[in-house]
């Protein structure tokens, strides 16, 4: 398919759907309905697209003899071995149901637990990479919330109040203001893909 | 048709009035207009250091759900890539991405392929690579790229939660420099602590046009000026109004 053929058929799919979210017109909306659902089909086949490319990138590395290549066996056996038993005996049989509760969970629990600790690290590495205004106002931030988030600090009447309107105050405040910037960029993305100046796709 | 759908498609047809009338005739306008934002000339720069050394570029694209309104994100992640890879491809170590979702991974190898076409140099499919599909194993496949792929530059443009924290932190040790912006609220606090140039905000969609991909991208950027100063105007004459006791 040519460019110009891809371009077309996209800005015309991207018209339909946006018209037929704000226009609630029956074959508009039937239309975007089932379009969208398309999508959702495709997703889901690039889906296992990319579990192929999981596989291949991981069993070329292990043929190209890296030296770092011992987390891609373990990938390829884990991945191989998990797609034959739970191919085999289903997703809610009891072994694929124990392979989910005793190797993914703990393991991203275990992730999880690593990220608190990488976290708190990080904000002392920040503090001596740059100290400026913001960083200064983040950490005495993340600081006081910490504290008076526990033990009894949490009752004491001004403290308790001090960091509920930050809460709900500063940081909504905050939060919207960035929210607003990011749905404005949201929408000049959308904008430039449906008039075509943007093509995430080669055709 | 209610009035809020009516409001939200005149929106839109202003955006893309103005967005068209930025980018055309005498009226386009030069970067030169906007403010400086440092994790973009960072990046410039890095690229051709990136080229000088031998080294690579890593671009993750995060895990965004393509048909939601993450994908914006995730098409701005193309836009740079688009650009940064037509400096890379044609060097011994061109740019490879990482992503958690499968159709993030089929773009981010198209974009790849066609800008390989465009400078005349090979493309290889692992170059774009799913990581993983839920956010840790996909952290854990983008840190194996950060450590092991010569990587000299983390651009780390996406949909992010906590999980970004162990890209930078293996980031970090491997002395990699970390740019990155995200439009999840949660991951900009992280990505404010973790890279050495945090994108905030709307900073992030600005990517193309201070990566240079094009004129649209600098009238999509005064658009969006204008559009803020009305909503900013919007809000506190809502707000007054209620004050007042009228709304």
């Amino acid at each position: 398919m040519k460019t110009p053929v891809a371009t077309g058929l996209a800005i015309g799919v991207g018209l339909v759907v946006l018209l037929g979210y704000f226009i609630p017109v029956g074959i508009l909306s039937n239309l975007r309905q089932l379009l969208v659902e398309w999508a959702g089909i495709l997703a889901a086949v690039a889906l296992l697209v990319g579990i192929f490319n999981l596989y291949y990138v991981h069993v070329s590395k292990i043929r190209a003899g890296h030296e770092e290549n011992f987390y891609s066996y373990v990938l390829v056996i884990s991945l191989t071995a998990t797609i034959i038993l739970v191919g085999w005996f289903g997703p809610v049989h009891s072994v694929s149901r124990w392979i989910f509760n005793h190797i993914q969970v703990p393991i991203e629990s275990s992730l999880m637990a690593l990220l608190a600790v990488i976290l708190v690290y990080m904000i002392i590495r920040m503090l001596r990479r740059r100290i400026d205004h913001l960083s200064i106002i983040f950490v005495i931030t993340a600081v006081f919330m910490l504290i008076t988030a526990s033990f009894f600090l949490y009752e004491m009447p001004v403290l308790s109040e001090v960091r509920k309107w930050i809460i709900q105050v500063m940081a909504v405040a905050g939060a919207r203001g960035i929210l607003i910037g990011i749905v404005l960029g949201i929408i000049a993305t959308g904008l430039r893909v449906l008039i075509g100046t943007d093509r995430p796709y080669s055709g | 048709m209610t009035l809020v759908n009516i409001f939200g498609l005149a929106f839109l047809a202003v955006f893309l009035i103005l967005i068209i009338y930025y980018a055309t005739g005498d009226r386009k306008l030069a970067l030169t207009n906007f403010r400086e934002i440092k994790a973009f000339s960072t990046l410039r720069r890095a690229v051709g250091l990136a080229l000088e050394a031998g080294s690579r570029i890593h671009l993750s694209i995060g895990r965004g759900n393509v048909i939601g309104p993450q994908s914006a994100i995730g098409f701005q992640s193309l836009s740079i890539l688009n650009r940064i890879n037509q400096f890379t491809a044609p060097s011994d170590r061109p740019t490879i991405t990482s992503s958690g979702e499968g159709a993030w991974m089929v773009l981010s190898q198209d974009t790849m392929r066609s800008t390989s076409q465009a400078v005349d140099a090979p493309f290889d499919q692992t170059q774009g690579r799913l990581t993983g599909l839920t956010p840790f194993p996909f952290a854990a496949g983008a840190l194996d790229i950060t450590l092991n792929e010569e990587v000299a530059t983390n651009v780390l443009v996406g949909n992010f939660g906590g999980e970004l924290a162990l890209i930078t932190e293996a980031g970090e040790r491997g002395g990699i420099l970390n740019i990155g912006g995200t439009d999840n609220i949660p991951g900009q606090a992280i990505m404010f602590t973790a890279t050495h140039e945090p994108l905030i905000g709307e900073e992030v969609f600005a990517g193309g046009a201070y990566m240079g991909a094009g004129d649209t991208h600098i009238a999509s950027l005064r658009a969006q000026d204008i559009l803020r100063w009305v909503l900013i105007v919007i809000v506190l004459v809502g707000a007054a109004l209620k004050l007042i006791g009228v709304l």
